[in-house]
């Protein structure tokens, strides 16, 4: 049976929760007990009738408000699906809620009441479900009873909110008059909307298409835990997060760059020729390297970014604002590392769609930041894999998480499209250009055989050239030269890429050195 | 992948995000439908090794005895390490649901043993079997779920929870209860026992057993002290739909002796599981207040 996991969106009060309830009264999915301890909760309230809310604001808190503070999970399954719903808040201070509802969801349900049309948070949680990357959107005007069915109001808004959904590029909406409390157009379609030609809402949700499409993405693996039972078992366990893996693929580990092969594939009901997302097994690799959890596995032909510098879409979670040059852990697939915000490139303001300079985000705001961490981070656009592209910032002092964040892409790349840059190039090699001087033949050609395996576009120069140095700069090369450094190569140094020249001796090439040569660091 | 492939692939992430990056994990283990179910997920995760952190049972002493052979049995049969922890001071003066009330009782059995034993093991991360479909509190639930130095569950200021991705961090005291079948249901639950043949505790199995019949509920009889005067015993086809205590624990009447049989029950109640355990229903929202109170 397919899976569809759906999420609600929009302002408070809108009928979020009472449609759920709904949707899951009419497809027989509440239990007869949980059916009468509602009926009595309500019963105080609004006479006899049931609130259909209370099946998912289960908090004594929700209850005391009458609104939705945090997510509720709700599950129902047809003959043709089964649904996994996150019923989210729409008060504004509860964003952070509403997000992490949306963040695992395929489709969006965005409501709009129809006597206060299209209001600030209905356009706020439309433009985080669309930064989240959500495919599939379907807005329910909601309260139509209350409109007198009317299909100009519902022209009205449709055409207002479609105007706004296409200026933020999101994915082409279905629009639906409903009647959450009543259920018209929610599992049936409804007599009182003879205007209205589309499907019910739950026809709707049995149908969209939940594509595969993690399988088509060029493939990854973030290793999540080294298993060794035993001296004869090295396997790396985690879930592949795109792609397909095959045993007897060519695979590059980051940040090693080593290549080697899939030998094995481990899950506890049997090997495996071919595993793909989402899939959590164990693979083994030909050569014994080292890779440890954070790293990542992928396809000698289609490399991740990897960079320390890369910009991305956030939005804050927390009262304490995000701040320039604090420290931040950030998590990222099973990788951690610290980082820092450098710079807040704007923030969105949803109503307007204008980016307004600020030099802090608060709490539910929402922007572009540039982000440096301390060690590399291998990672794909977003927009190209949702599970690679994706992070959280967490407070180093108080735990907290504080932001999650989508990355656009490595940092500068805007600028300098058009023109192949140092930077590009050390973003395709993994390092910056550099002159290693060593002092013997056997130590250059060991170490470029070393580099050359991990990918590096790495040369020996045995007798350079006067201008060799500048070519190989200019190539973003790694440059092995015999003796000493050449004379030019210091010019270099003062004036563009190099920024120190190290000389090596023959011993400890690789084990001081070979950190610093492949992230780019301190040559 | 079918649905529970999904589920199954999400699980074992879960378990080894935890493996991972916890000091000192811990899995709680209550010998029930979902704990066979987390535990076979756990043996998945770390396959071709053992699991890596030991199994927690919370004796209240009050389980049925069936359960009990079973654990046993099946811990070794995995060669997982058990621990078992119980509340020795409480029993010892005397504490039983009827004595107490079945309130005071699950506090001091359940919630004070479940802290004190995580206390003395030190564990930063318990998982525990719930799943959010099983009651309205549950469903708020985050699949990591922050406790403070006293185990309690802050509802209203719960971390956010994006993607799979975790946030793992703790101070000294604190700790992280881990829900691997959070989006699971009880359906699910079955489906993946009969297709992944996994050994539970035959209770759960119909068959005709001793019972104490008042108005709509069965009681079993496992302790003496169940049986009010002028009550009898009468043997009844039934089985159990959720294991606790055995004194609070009512069975239905059933005559699903197989799994597929089971499955096939699960597919027309009109239900809920937890309909036939006393304690949920002492107080409106009576599940919400224990576990502020680091209930499981
Ligand atoms: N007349 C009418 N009332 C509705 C309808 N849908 C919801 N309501 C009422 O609107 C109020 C708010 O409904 P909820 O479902 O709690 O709204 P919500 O969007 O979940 O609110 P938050 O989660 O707090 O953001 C309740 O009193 C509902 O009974 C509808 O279709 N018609
Ligand atoms: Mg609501």
């Amino acid at each position: 049976m397919s899976l569809l996991r759906f999420s609600t969106a929009g302002s408070v009060d809108d009928g979020k929760s009472t449609l759920i309830g709904r949707l899951l009264y009419d497809s027989k999915g509440v239990y007869e007990d949980q059916l009468a301890s509602v009926a009595k909760a309500s019963a105080g309230g609004s006479g006899g009738t049931i609130d259909l809310a209370l099946l998912t604001d289960g908090l004594r808190a929700e209850r005391e408000q009458g609104i939705t503070i945090d997510v509720a999970y709700r599950y129902f399954s047809t003959p043709k699906r089964k649904f996994i719903i996150a019923d989210t808040p729409g008060h504004e201070q509860y964003t952070r809620n509403m997000a992490t509802g949306a963040s695992t969801a395929d489709l969006a349900i965005i409501l709009i009441d129809a006597r206060n049309g299209v209001l600030p948070q209905s356009r706020r949680h439309a433009f985080i479900a669309n930064l989240l990357g959500i495919r599939h959107f379907v807005v329910a005007i909601n309260k139509m009873d209350l409109a007198g069915f009317d299909q100009n109001v519902y022209n009205a808004i449709l055409n207002e909110f479609t105007g706004f959904l296409d200026k933020i590029g999101a994915p082409k909406a279905l629009f639906i008059p409903i009647s959450a409390r009543d259920g018209d157009n929610v599992v049936t379609r409804s007599e009182r909307t003879p205007w209205y030609s589309g499907p019910a809402l739950l026809e709707h949700l049995e149908d969209v298409p939940v594509i595969e499409e993690l399988e088509r993405l060029p493939a990854r693996f973030p290793v999540q835990y080294v298993l060794r039972p035993n001296l004869d078992f090295r396997g790396y366990a985690g879930q592949v997060a795109s792609g397909i893996f095959r045993v007897g693929d060519a695979v590059l580990a980051l940040p090693s760059r080593r290549q080697t092969t899939i030998t094995r594939i481990v899950t506890y009901d049997g090997d495996l020729e071919a595993t793909a997302a989402p899939q959590s097994v164990t693979i083994c690799l030909a050569n014994e390297i080292d890779i440890s959890r954070g790293d990542v596995i992928v396809p000698a032909s289609a490399l991740p970014h990897v960079s320390r510098r890369f910009r991305a879409n956030v939005v804050w979670m927390n009262a304490k604002p995000l701040e320039l040059g604090r420290g931040y852990v950030i998590k990222h697939t099973s990788h951690q590392v610290r980082g820092v915000v450098r710079a807040i490139n704007y923030r969105m303001d949803v109503n307007t769609l204008a980016r307004v300079g600020a030099s802090k985000l608060e709490l539910n705001e929402i922007g572009e930041i540039s982000v440096e961490t301390h060690h590399p981070v291998y990672f794909d656009a977003y927009a190209q894999n949702r599970v690679t592209g994706a992070f959280i910032l967490i407070d180093p002092l108080s735990n907290e998480t504080l932001g999650a964040a989508m990355i656009i892409d490595i940092e500068g790349k805007e600028e300098t499209r058009g023109q192949v840059s140092a930077a590009d190039r050390a973003a395709r090699f993994g390092h910056k250009s550099a002159i290693v001087a060593v002092e013997d033949t056997e130590s250059a050609l060991l170490l470029e055989r070393e580099l050359f395996d991990r990918g590096a576009n790495v040369a020996v120069a045995a007798s350079p050239e006067p201008g060799t140095a500048q070519l190989a700069a200019a190539a973003g090369m790694i440059l092995i030269v015999v003796g000493s450094v050449p004379e030019n190569a210091l010019d270099l140094r003062r004036t563009s890429t190099h920024e120190a020249v190290l000389k090596l001796g023959r011993s400890g090439i690789l084990a001081g050195h070979e950190e610093q040569l492949i992230e780019g660091e301190g040559i | 992948m079918d649905h529970l492939d999904l589920l199954e692939a999400e699980s074992i992430q879960i378990i080894r995000e935890v493996a991972a990056e916890f000091q000192n994990p811990v899995m709680l283990y209550s010998i029930g439908k979902d704990s066979s179910v987390m535990v076979r997920l756990a043996q998945k995760a770390f396959f071709p090794g053992k699991i890596p952190f030991p199994l927690l049972h919370i004796d209240t002493t009050y389980k049925f005895r069936e359960m009990i052979t079973f654990r046993d049995e099946f811990a070794a049969s995995i060669g997982a390490k058990l621990i078992v922890h119980t509340n020795q001071a409480a029993i010892d003066d005397g504490a039983n649901p009827l004595r107490i009330g079945t309130q005071k009782c699950c506090g001091l059995l359940k919630t004070r043993a479940l802290l004190d034993g995580l206390a003395a093991g030190g564990y930063d991360a318990a998982f525990g079997g719930a799943r959010r479909d099983e009651e309205k509190s549950r469903a708020k639930e985050r699949v990591y779920s922050f406790r403070d130095e006293f185990g309690q569950w802050d509802p209203k200021n719960q971390r956010p929870e994006l993607w799979n991705v975790y946030n793992a961090r703790v101070d000294k005291g604190q700790h992280i209860r881990v829900f691997p079948l959070s989006n699971w249901t009880e359906l699910d639950v079955w489906q993946y026992i009969g297709r992944e043949n996994i050994p539970i505790v035959p209770l759960y199995y119909a068959k005709p057993r001793p019972m104490v019949v008042r108005g709509a509920s069965l009681i079993p009889i496992e302790q003496e002290f169940m049986l009010q005067p002028g009550e009898k015993a009468e043997m009844v086809m039934c089985r159990m739909r959720s294991l606790g205590c055995s004194p609070c624990t009512g069975a239905i009447r059933s005559e699903a002796d197989t799994i597929d049989k089971i499955i096939d029950e699960m597919k027309l109640v009109r239900r809920s599981e937890r309909e036939n355990r006393v304690i949920d229903h002492d107080q409106e929202g009576s599940m919400e207040i224990k576990k502020r109170e680091g209930y499981f």
